[in-house]
């Protein structure tokens, strides 16, 4: 109890800070951030592993949460019948292709010796099936866009529960991790991180423009929820029982009849939306859990303790008989299928898909920022940098707002230099955001949690 | 006729914007590949350290035309450099003192550098963003076209026009002036030579006497004139945005490794091989073969390789094959 005391006191500090804008500015603001920062402790979680566990840098963490998205969208929606009839053998057909090509590359690799002749037949194999490929699938392709280009334009999904979807989403992602890492883990560290953050610009650009599988910058809204709608538990009796008895004693002081009423079916408006997040809260609560016990389990086990052997010193982690290269890997795509499990979640949450929201800066440096803020190697330091990152990123404008009124508290509301920094608040948080990391990396470089192996 | 008509569609499509984005580039390049041969770092605040100096370009050309002063034809951001510079080199120099010193001295790994830098990076973002504010601005004035399309058309009397702004001319004259006294400097004064020296073997140049305080000022000083200047002129030809600048680091750095990091003649070379490589295999060649095939052989489609979503990640594929097949880079610089 006693060594867990700091873990206690920052995740209840945490708790304190929502809870307290839960009271001062509203109970929906307050899930939303409990809700987002979750989904920062999935991500976080995935990142932590990589980096924490192993010391690889990722820093494409922006794609895998993008394909968890893709994911979300390619399992919830439905299938438009019309557009597979258009063009769907021409995708089938090209997809096979595409198989063939991977597979005639892998044959020729097996078969011959390294040699110039092998790279140009290579060479020549890929660049004959992608024009092979483009020549099958591009009369495809524009059927489908213009199978009803308002509304779908898009092959669509299965049209299973999103839920699904979060298992889909670490397939993908982890199946990306699979091809990058083969290719660009034996990478020095700096040039992993460069490596792999083009390689997730290039995986949203693909998500962006191939309408035909994402609907691309259109977007696809509407999408399935795990959880109620509003709506329909504004019109259900025993949600309304619920919210009356919940504020029974408010709705008490109230004397007339129909100014009760009117209340009462405000607070039911207010209720749903927070009941329908609470729900979010409890499946994200339960994700978090599962990967929490998960990750914990596996960092005490002898392979958490040769991941550590292996983060520390490769080469002695080499010469003991460990396959660097080969673990490498493995958690390279674990780590990443985590973070394609929490592109799922946002997704799920948010209801829609925009390839254009996907931004390096709030998915990729944010995440890291989390981690290194947290306490990398140390699940607990990295989920509450998960919160405290996400919980600063949402109430810095706030708070900037509050600076700057104090400290130009004395000039006229009409000078120029105070309505410029009030304009400018909003990019205060990255001020935060920069110097919290500054100041964490100099005087505290582990973390606020720092990582703590016990040996049992 | 019809083969000269191909050619200026050529040189007026691909040739002169290929050649003015990589020279903007090649000076962003050299400016990571700079940082990471003296100081051992990726640079993550490359391209929020170019919106930076641009910023202070910018604010001055605005106090110039605010009182007055300007060049005529030629854009008064030219005038405005030197003093941006001055204040670039200073942010560079207060952030090196208090931010990357301390890791320097503690002999710290590359990594930690580098997420250090990403801290610079979200500070300089926000500074910026909270000085101008993140929306497009123009900050252009003087003759706006050396030759215009319509102009060269009357002159030849070609079917084809060739258009080039004057910004396109600056920023390709200012390059080659740049980067022609920056490798004057590093091969023949005996402070560039230190410098290479340094890059090389830290020990050793540490072991015949080469100061390494004064080296990592030079470098930050080079640094932030090479930043500025390179901000500045693509804020010139295109527009100032902070968002487009923290985008511009990821086909920098490919320039930057694709060159052979560590070596800046390979950065030079690699923003032009970045650039031609994006605008030849997303251009669309339909009208180039209209003119040089035969009518009966017209083309149907676009003819394009790529279409031009996909810019971006050409650089990065071409980035991606260079470390696979040649991890050191087309130049040969550091070994990775």
């Amino acid at each position: 109890m006693r060594k867990n005391l700091n873990v206690i006191a920052a995740y209840s500090v945490m708790m304190g800070l929502i809870i307290l804008v839960g009271i001062f500015q509203s109970w929906n603001i307050a899930l939303s951030i409990f809700n987002l920062c979750l989904i920062s402790a999935v991500m976080t979680m995935g990142a932590n592993i990589q980096w924490g566990y192993a010391g690889l840098i990722n820093f494409g963490i922006m794609g895998y949460t993008a394909l968890g998205g893709l994911a979300a969208v390619l399992i919830s929606v439905n299938p438009v019948q019309e557009a597979w009839s258009a063009g769907g053998l021409n995708i089938l057909f090209s997809l096979f292709l595409i198989i063939g090509m991977v597979l005639a590359v892998r044959y020729v690799l097996k078969k011959y010796e390294k040699s110039k002749i092998r790279t140009y037949i290579i060479a020549t194999i890929i660049i004959l099936g992608i024009i092979i490929i483009r020549f099958v699938s591009e009369p495809g392709i524009e059927a489908i866009e213009e199978v009803d280009p308002a509304k779908t334009g898009f092959l669509g999904g299965l049209g299973l529960p999103i839920i699904f979807s979060w298992i889909v989403g670490a397939l993908f992602a982890g199946g990306l991790a699979f091809v990058i890492g083969k290719v660009a883990l034996g990478l020095r560290a700096d040039y992993l991180a460069i490596a792999t953050l083009l390689i997730s610009e290039i995986v949203i650009a693909i998500i962006k423009h191939e309408d035909w599988l994402t609907r691309g910058v259109k977007n696809v809204i509407g999408l399935k929820r795990p959880a109620p709608y509003e709506v329909n538990l504004q019109q259900t009796d025993w949600f309304i029982n619920l919210v009356d008895k919940f504020n029974a004693s408010k709705l008490n002081l109230i004397p007339d009849f129909a100014e009760r009423q009117a209340t009462l079916n405000q607070l039911v408006i207010e209720g749903s939306s927070v009941f329908v997040k609470l729900c979010y809260s409890g499946l994200f609560l339960v994700v978090v859990i599962i990967l929490l016990i998960f990750t914990q389990k596996a960092l005490y086990s002898p392979w958490g303790r040769m991941m550590r052997a292996i983060r520390d010193n490769e080469e002695a982690a080499n010469a003991m008989g460990k396959n660097v290269v080969k673990q490498h890997l493995l958690i390279f795509v674990l780590g990443s299928a985590i973070v394609g499990i929490a592109g799922a979640m946002l997704v799920t949450q948010d209801g829609l898909f925009t390839p254009g929201s996907y931004r390096p800066m709030r998915y990729t440096f944010l995440i890291w920022v989390m981690v290194i803020v947290g306490g990398s190697g140390n699940n607990f330091g990295a989920i509450l940098g998960g919160f405290a990152v996400w919980f600063l990123w949402i109430e810095s404008a706030p708070i900037g707002l509050y600076l700057v009124n104090l400290t130009t508290a004395g000039l006229d509301d009409t000078h120029f230099l105070k309505v410029h920094l009030i304009e400018s608040v909003p990019y205060f948080r990255f001020l935060m955001m920069g110097l919290g990391l500054l100041l964490i990396m100099r005087y505290r470089p582990k973390g606020i949690l720092p990582e703590k192996i016990e040996i049992k | 006729m019809d083969f000269l008509n191909a050619i200026i569609l050529l040189l007026n499509y691909i040739f002169v914007p290929a050649l003015t984005y990589g020279s903007q580039l090649a000076l962003g390049a050299i400016f990571v590949t700079l940082i990471y041969g003296i100081l051992r770092f990726a640079n993550f605040a490359t391209g929020d350290m170019m919106s930076f100096g641009t910023m202070f370009t910018i604010l001055f050309t605005w106090y110039f035309q605010s009182i007055g002063i300007n060049l005529g034809v030629l854009p008064t951001a030219l005038l405005a450099i030197p003093f941006a510079i001055i204040f670039m080199v200073g942010y560079m120099l207060i952030i090196d003192n208090f931010v990357f010193k301390y890791y320097r001295s503690n002999k710290s790994p590359p990594v930690q550098l580098a997420m250090v830098s990403i801290g610079v990076m979200f500070v300089t973002q926000a500074v910026v963003r909270i000085i101008i504010g993140p929306s497009d601005r123009r900050f252009f004035d003087g003759e706006k076209f050396i030759i215009k399309a319509g102009e060269f058309k009357e002159i030849t009397g070609l079917n084809e026009g060739l258009a080039i702004k004057s910004t396109q001319l600056i920023t390709v004259i200012v390059t080659m002036a740049l980067v022609s006294a920056l490798f004057w400097f590093l091969n023949k004064t005996k402070t560039g030579k230190s410098m290479r020296a340094y890059s090389d073997n830290e020990d050793l140049a540490l072991l015949s006497g080469i100061d390494p305080k004064k080296i990592v000022m030079i470098t930050w000083i080079i640094a932030g004139i090479l930043a500025t200047i390179g901000g500045a002129l693509y804020g010139l030809d295109k527009s100032f945005k902070p968002f487009t600048y923290f985008n511009n680091m990821l086909p920098i750095f490919a320039a930057a490794i694709v060159g052979g990091i560590g070596n800046p003649f390979g950065a030079f070379l690699g923003g032009y091989v970045i650039a031609f490589s994006e605008i030849l295999l997303t251009y669309a060649y339909r009208k180039f073969f209209m003119y040089v095939l035969p009518e009966s052989m017209e083309p149907g489609g676009l003819i394009q390789l790529l279409s031009t979503d996909y810019k971006f990640a050409v650089s990065f594929s071409i980035l991606v094959i260079v470390l696979l097949y040649r991890p050191s880079g087309i130049f040969k610089g550091k070994v990775l």
